[in-house]
């Protein structure tokens, strides 16, 4: 094993703790597994690529990479108006489908609706894109050494700032806003939150809108590190509920730990026993927070 | 009836979980400004969920809920205490994975922006055992506090009316005393109290006019002394005693 492990297990940690940080909010606010969390991932993937290729044939220039970065302007322009579009999905799909299953009983229900839209949802993307991947750049970016023996590419390391400001981000609001009280408020006690006045329809828009947001910005990550493939946001789905179990539901800060442990573990597997073996890690870490901890690392007692 | 205009007035009031099942089944309660009306009656009798109904937590079905002047009944319960009518549950009623001073701010939300510190700045000095342990918690007060926070943050947005669900469960007897003490001073005010109680003794000691409800519908009212001293209710609800306790 090379300790060049910490560097790929540090970088899938990041992008799966951004997507399981929209299935931790969603759980604990909704009270739903939502599985259609990897389809937002995969939309905002294609949604980038696609406005990316939009304003490079309109700016040229705007498609080469910033520096030694092969991250051009346009794809970071594009990720942000993706971030948006995902949140709008994100809403659609809770306007149009959930919100109304929502208190009529049955979760499963819900759950299950979550499944159909997220074989919609990669259905159309592989019918607009076809299954064939795709790549914001060609660039080959070469690893250089950053100390401690280990080498990382520019990409990265910008990408793992991104990530850590996102999560940063994420944090102070939920702690230090308005909004973010009310979340923790909602998801504590709909009832209770009500008649403190806060306006429980709202905070969940608010909570779609950001696990959106969030998610899209982990497969721009994941498109920039990897490739694009309207499997990729449902193949990153199991270590996304995984992150979110172990960090205990509910609990952001705790859904990102939780994936970077994911993620180193994954990276270790495959070292040590294979790539093949990669997705074991995730199901085993689940399976045991489930038998010794089920409220996971920083969760409550339910 | 009382002295002043009522302030809020449910009219033949139904109202339950499950439609069809009415638990509320046709009560009507009226409370002005300043005056303190319990709500009694025995276990399953739809008190708590009388309050309830009209806090917008339980859906109504038949009658109505005026409020300063407004028809509410049918209003969401967030807009309901920004008009000004605030409401405590019985159980979990701070957010217990909040810290006390995340509870207040909350609460301070329905407010303008430049109120909001001052208010609960004023929370605070009214209740200073808070204000000690702001940073903590919800979920580590103790009960006493925990029913101080509750009641601290229904006030936090200077409500009309406020509607307390059991406030005595689960305290002692010199906590009870407290609370209660609190809530004449809430009253003294100008502040309506509509208060849901089991302690049925205590909650007549403190209030100006209650309602008896059985099955979901006014059984007995009038000024809380003269059911104290009503043989009838002091057999039903009062253990047979009938002259002990009255203030």
């Amino acid at each position: 094993m090379t300790p060049q492990v910490l560097v790929d297990g540090l970088m899938s940690g990041a992008l799966i703790g951004l997507g399981a940080i929209g299935v931790t909010l969603t759980y604990s606010i909704l009270r739903f597994a939502n599985f259609a969390q990897g389809e937002f991932i995969s939309f905002g993937a294609y949604a980038t690529l696609l406005v990316a290729s939009g304003i490079s044939a309109l700016i040229v220039g705007s498609d080469r990479g910033i520096g030694e970065l092969s991250i051009s302007p346009a794809v970071i322009a594009a990720s942000f108006i993706a971030m948006a579009l995902t949140a709008g999905l994100a809403l659609a799909l809770d306007k149009i489908l959930f919100s109304r299953l929502r208190g009529k009983g049955a979760a499963i229900s819900i759950v299950m609706a979550s499944f159909g839209a997220s074989m919609a949802i990669r259905a159309a993307l592989e019918f607009a894109f076809t299954s064939r991947p795709a790549y914001f750049s060609r660039d080959l970016e070469i690893a250089r050494p950053i100390g401690f023996g280990l080498k990382a590419t520019p990409d990265q390391i910008a990408l793992l700032a991104v990530a850590a400001a996102l999560l940063i981000g994420v944090h102070l609001i939920l702690t230090r806003t308005q909004i973010g009280r009310a979340m923790r408020a909602v998801s504590e006690n709909p009832a209770l939150a009500r008649v403190a006045g806060v306006d429980v329809d709202a905070t969940i828009r608010f909570t779609w809108a950001i696990g959106g947001a969030l998610a899209s910005a982990s497969g721009v990550m994941l498109g920039l590190l990897v490739q694009i493939r309207p499997f990729m946001g449902f193949d990153l789905l199991l270590p996304l509920f995984a992150a979110a179990i172990l960090g205990g539901i509910g609990s952001a800060p705790g859904a990102f730990a939780g994936a970077l442990i994911i993620g180193l573990g994954e990276a270790i597997t495959v070292q040590l026993v294979g790539s093949e073996w990669r997705a074991a890690f995730a199901f085993l870490v689940l399976i045991a927070v489930l038998i010794v901890r089920p409220t996971g690392l920083a969760g409550r007692p339910a | 009836m009382s002295g002043g205009t009522p302030l809020l007035v449910v009219d033949k009031l139904v109202a339950g979980y499950e439609p069809g099942l009415p638990i509320v089944n046709g009560a009507s309660i009226d409370v002005a400004a300043g005056e303190i009306v319990a709500v009694l009656g025995p276990n399953g009798a739809g008190k708590s969920t009388l309050i309830k109904a009209i806090a917008g937590l339980v859906p109504i079905s038949g009658g109505s809920v005026t409020f300063a002047g407004c028809d509410v009944t049918h209003s969401p319960a967030h807009r309901l205490i920004g008009a000004g009518l605030a409401f405590t549950p019985q159980t979990e009623n701070v957010f217990a994975s909040l810290s006390v001073a995340d509870n207040l701010k909350l609460a301070a939300g329905v407010l303008p922006k430049t109120l909001r510190a001052d208010r609960i700045a004023a929370a605070y000095e009214t209740f200073p055992d808070l204000a000690r342990q702001r940073s903590l918690t919800a979920g580590r007060l103790s009960g006493g506090q925990r029913q101080m926070l509750a009641i601290a943050r229904a006030l936090l947005v200077g409500p009309k009316a406020l509607m307390l669900d059991e406030p005595s469960a689960g305290l002692s007897p010199k906590l009870v005393e407290m609370i209660f003490a609190r809530l004449a001073d809430i009253c003294q005010s100008g502040v309506a109290i509509v208060l849901v109680e089991q302690n049925t003794r205590a909650a007549l000691a403190l209030a100006d006019r209650a309602y008896i409800l059985v099955h979901g519908r006014n059984r007995h009212e009038g000024p809380a002394r003269a059911l104290t001293s009503d043989p009838m209710v002091a057999a039903l609800y009062l253990g047979g005693v009938e002259t002990e306790g009255a203030p």
